[in-house]
């Protein structure tokens, strides 16, 4: 890969020594337009039924990370980190540390990694991390601007980019390069609401057809607004113990095999080549490097499509599909549950929604939920290693980790 | 944006495409940069004014408009390439239906944008397409 190398001391001289990890604990709440319900309603939801579902008490609990966003933006609430720790019970009487990760979209996968380092390295035993963001107290514009701040304000806001429009540039080029066709788009949304049809927190569960897609419409050409995600309120949450003493809790522990993580120009202009992003690219190398797994071992991964073509590129960048050929992998329904490599059997962003500094963690219980065995009609039969791709703006920060039933 | 020093701080770089070059590996750099990426702490800036001309990476036709833009869409949103190399995010203006990836461009001073009808108004550099 031209102008990206590896740390030659990336990963597995400091992996060695640390602890391996598990997840005991996982819920989502209903994703959607909650208009009755808080930021504090939801997160608590999450929070305390991933605490039941490990069986850990309030009182074992030694670090809470929370991913948010934006909550100054969508709610004008900024600390929310204590505010989750009081409301869920745990400042007044235990204290508990509770700290708020951010990185925009990938907030929810960077509280995850941090949950996973702080008991990797000993210092904590029982974490939680979560996410969750409150984005419909606010009208759809003002929710737009705010996530618009996830890009270059002054270099790419200030001439007049919108997110779909970023997106729409990726798309244009990847068009022009590899003849991706906008059909081949509106597949990745046909699939993902035939994959949110089958979960019950999923914020649309209607299927679609291309043709509602390609008719839809047009919000920044070549995408329409069903090639974008929608704004959801949700939360999530997943509880984190060490490896050896996961089965105190649970008969049916998931293990980390790999956290990574890794950035790049924050302006989409910048970036080496426009149609991938590279952030992906470094992180999953990192990712397979130390789980020692290659992307033909992974039997099911969520990915970030935030608009169709990241999807796209993201099947591409992580080695599921080569470059320019994401595309047609969809349309021949290789990324479908039952195809070779199920993308997105939660619904995604597009379908089960994407409540910003959520969905990296709901990402990750959807696949701790697959690997358990529990996803029910859209379960990916013997699934035994699942990857999560959680991404920051157009690809300025990218997190991935790697999950598998075996220890 | 809502602020004039945020704005104000960077009246030349936005009117004029003044940007920065390292003397050490030559890479051009737009906006300025005050450590470039190649020699980091070795490196050597001296501000440097682009020539403004230049050719369409990849562009949009952007419907649903940013705030602050909703008087001007649908409107053309593209990443340009500049001759010396730096590419930069822009507005093209002009015959927007003729544009391609490829088309060649040139930098014209332009409004960019307000803040509301009491506001400032933002003024900055465009792009329209010229003949080969």
């Amino acid at each position: 890969m031209p102008g990206i190398k590896a740390r030659s001391d990336w990963p597995e001289n400091g992996v060695n020594i640390m602890r391996d990890v598990a997840i005991i604990g996982v819920k989502n709440t209903k994703f959607g337009e909650l208009w009755e319900r808080s930021l504090r309603d939801i997160v608590v939801e999450a929070g305390i039924g991933a605490i039941q579902d490990s069986g850990v008490s309030g009182k074992d609990i030694d670090a809470l990370y929370i991913g948010n966003m934006s909550g100054g933006r969508f709610i004008e609430q900024e600390h929310i980190g204590a505010l989750i720790a009081d409301y869920s019970g745990l400042s007044r009487n235990l204290h508990v540390p509770a700290t708020r990760v951010e990185a925009a979209c990938a907030s929810g996968g960077l509280a995850l990694r941090q949950a996973i380092m702080s008991v990797a390295s000993g210092y904590s035993d029982i974490v939680v991390a979560a996410g969750a963001e409150k984005m419909t107290d606010v009208g759809s514009e003002e929710a737009s601007s705010a996530l618009a701040a996830a890009a270059d304000r002054e270099w790419e806001g200030m001439a007049g980019a919108t997110f779909p429009g970023l997106y729409a540039m990726i798309a244009k080029l990847h068009m022009h390069r590899y003849g991706t066709t906008s059909e081949q788009l509106a597949e990745v949304a046909v699939k993902n609401h035939k994959n949110g049809c089958l979960n019950p927190i999923a914020q649309y569960k209607h299927a679609i057809t291309v043709d509602d897609v390609l008719n839809s419409i047009m919000v920044a050409d070549p995408l329409h607004i069903f090639d974008c995600s929608p704004i959801t309120d949700g939360a999530s949450a997943l509880v984190l113990a060490p490896a050896e003493i996961a089965h105190k809790y649970t008969d049916t522990p998931i293990y980390i095999k790999a956290t990574a993580q890794a950035s790049d120009t924050i302006a989409l202009h910048d970036r080496r080549d426009i149609t991938t992003l590279d952030a992906t690219v470094m992180a999953a190398k990192r990712a397979y490097s130390m789980a020692k797994l290659a992307p033909k071992d992974i039997d099911l991964v969520e990915v970030h499509d935030c608009f169709t073509i990241a999807e796209i590129c993201a099947i591409e960048d992580l080695g599921f599909a080569e470059k320019g050929k994401g595309g047609i992998v969809t349309e021949n329904g290789e990324t479908a549950i039952g195809g070779r490599i199920p993308v997105n059997t939660s619904g995604g962003l597009k379908a089960c929604g994407h409540p910003v500094g959520a969905t990296g963690i709901k990402q990750a219980v959807e696949i701790v939920t697959q690997l358990r065995g529990d996803a029910g009609k859209r379960q990916v039969e013997g699934a035994e290693y699942g990857m999560t791709h959680n991404v920051g703006g157009s690809g300025a920060t990218a997190v991935i980790h790697i999950f598998s039933r075996e220890r | 944006m809502s602020s004039v020093p945020r704005f104000w701080r960077n009246i030349g770089v936005r009117y004029n495409l003044e940007g920065t070059r390292c003397k050490e590996c030559g890479e051009y750099f737009y906006p300025p940069r005050n450590v470039c990426v190649n020699c980091r702490r070795m490196g050597e800036l001296e501000p440097y004014k682009f020539k403004g001309t230049g050719e369409i990476v990849s562009y949009t036709l952007i419907h649903t408009p940013a705030e602050g833009f909703e008087g001007q869409a649908p409107y053309a949103l593209a990443i340009i390439k500049l001759d010396e190399g730096p590419r930069l995010t822009s507005q093209v203006i002009g015959d927007i239906d003729k544009i391609q990836i490829g088309t060649r461009v040139k930098s014209v001073f332009r409004k960019l944008g307000e803040d509301g009808e009491r506001g400032m108004i933002y003024y900055g550099t465009k792009f329209v397409p010229v003949d080969a």
